[in-house]
């Protein structure tokens, strides 16, 4: 059984359908990256996953149970983290303050404590008292990875986190990832940047237009099935 | 010039009061984003809870406070949970509409029971005792408690709002709701804690409240001016400045009524006014919003 899987899984803004029938599966220690253009759903599937978008029970299944209609403050509990698109953290809270809220409904025992954000990016030791708006664009997303995993996340799930960012900054977080996947978390990237994507995932899944349109191993796809999944033919 | 300085010092001293009435709107506001509109009334309520316990069960207004406290909180719990939880979102009517019937609902329940009549918390000796500074100027002991109870209180919310998880739960939740969510945090029990938070502030602003002046049914709107009035002149989100904005209001009250007896509530509101002129976001406002 899969740890995390999605059934038919649809997803609506009002009137809008921005997901059409969305079957993925992701395993116990797997990275999955999600990849597509603008608009093509991505930030609303792991939306749904993070139960910010409502949608039927068994449209979303963790471990076989349905999550698919349960509140987002429940499902992180369960062990599902997101780090939203855009960073988003806390402006009133300190750097540190924004880690420990991280952990603040956490029910499930696991490795992450602000020692070990602190030992993953050190950086973020030294600006632990820092109001969040005063770090860096790399160090704010660096906050962000490290306040989802102090829910001790079986799944996490991380939405466009190199956007905005310089290379060797984006280096720097993708640096984190086999340490987290160490811990034995399961990790799905959305990723515009494909290449960074396609280095680190084990499966890829492209969406175009709210369907899946491709899937496979990174190694196993063309360029140009990945170009005609992306852009449609 | 003893007038004046009695002036200053009687100022501040109500202007303990003003932060007491305004410091459970303060927090409403700054964790829910709730404009409360049945917030004097809610005072005025508290005030008769206090009432009804002192007299049934033959207490102190004091003593009778602790019991009203637990009891109040639970209250505050319950309508935030049950009623005004359904309100709040992107929409601001709702929440301005229940709470405006809300008022209108406690008001005229409070006259069925207890009639238009004005009530007073009784509590001997303490009420008419003072302190004496010298040169003919002394200071009321009740005046001086609220003042000390005001001051206490800010430190108190400070305190749990910056040192503890809940406090950081409540900032987060007022930053950024959804992505609250996501921290495992339910805003709607939140809200709900902080609503029960709030009750036990008004029950303190009750006491002193009923201690210093007589009070009915239908002054709750009042007191809901000056706690508006001294949550936006010291700046939204803020609770040092919801302090300063009280003080503020009772300063400028008791030095227009120096002036002129007749300026008294006068003078509040235009000191309201030039500090909505001069620094619109209020003299304290907090960083980001």
């Amino acid at each position: 059984m899969p740890l995390l899987e999605t059934r038919q899984l649809t997803a609506f803004y009002g009137d809008f359908q921005a997901l059409f029938g969305i079957d993925t599966t992701l395993d116990a220690s797997e990275t999955v990256a999600i990849i597509g253009a603008n608009g093509a759903g991505k930030s609303t599937f792991l939306k749904a996953i993070a139960g910010l978008i409502q949608g039927e029970p068994d449209s979303v299944l963790l471990d076989g149970a349905p999550i698919g209609a349960r509140p987002a403050a429940e499902i992180v509990r369960r062990g599902v983290a997101l780090v939203p698109e855009g960073r988003r953290l806390f402006p009133s809270l300190t750097v540190e303050e924004n880690l420990l809220i991280g952990g603040y409904g956490r029910k499930l025992p696991g490795p992450w404590t602000l020692d070990r954000v602190y030992a993953l990016f050190p950086v973020l030791r030294e600006r632990r008292h820092s109001a969040t708006p005063t770090l860096s664009g790399g160090q704010q997303q660096m906050v962000a990875v490290g306040r989802a995993l102090m829910s001790n996340p079986r799944v996490l799930l991380c939405d466009e986190i190199s956007l905005g960012l310089a290379p060797i900054v984006i280096a720097d977080i993708y640096a984190g990832l086999p340490r987290i996947k160490a811990e034995g978390t399961s990790v799905v990237l959305v990723e515009q940047d494909i290449v960074q994507a396609m280095k680190v995932a084990n499966r890829v899944y492209c969406f175009q237009e709210g369907r899946l349109s491709l899937t496979g191993r990174p190694r196993d796809l063309s360029r140009e099935q990945i170009h005609r999944a992306y852009f449609g033919s | 010039m003893t007038g004046w300085l009695d002036a200053l010092i009687q100022g501040v001293l109500l202007g303990g009061l003003y932060a007491l009435l305004a410091a459970g709107l303060s927090l409403m506001f700054g964790v829910m984003r709730l404009v409360n509109l049945a917030h004097g009334d809610l005072i005025v309520l508290a005030a008769f809870a206090i009432l009804v316990l002192a007299g049934k069960l033959g207490l102190d207004p004091f003593v009778a406070v602790l019991v009203a406290l637990p009891i109040l909180f639970v209250v505050g719990f319950a309508l935030q949970h049950v009623l005004l939880n359904r309100t709040l979102g992107r929409d601001l009517l709702p929440p301005l509409l229940v709470t405006f019937g809300l008022s209108i609902i406690i008001e005229n329940g409070l006259l069925q029971l207890f009639s238009a009549d004005s009530q007073r918390l009784r509590s001997g000796a303490i009420e008419t005792a003072s302190i004496p500074l010298g040169g003919g100027i002394a200071v009321g002991v009740v005046p001086l408690l609220t003042l000390l109870s005001a001051i206490s209180m800010i430190v108190l919310l400070n305190l749990i709002f910056y040192r503890t998880p809940i406090g950081r739960a409540f900032r987060a939740t007022s930053d950024d709701l959804e992505v609250a969510q996501l921290m495992g945090v339910d805003h709607r029990r939140i809200f709900a804690v902080a609503m029960g938070l709030a009750f036990v502030v008004i029950t303190i602003a009750a006491l002193y409240l009923g201690l210093r002046a007589n009070f009915d049914p239908t002054i709750g709107p009042a007191r809901l001016l000056y706690a508006f009035e001294a949550v936006i002149i010291g700046g939204l989100g803020s609770f040092w400045g919801t302090l300063a904005g009280g003080i503020v209001l009772g300063l400028a009250q008791t030095i227009g009524a120096r002036i002129d007896p007749e300026w008294q509530i006068l003078a509040g509101h235009l000191a309201f006014l030039a500090v909505l002129v001069i620094r619109p976001r209020g003299l304290f406002p907090r960083a980001q919003d």
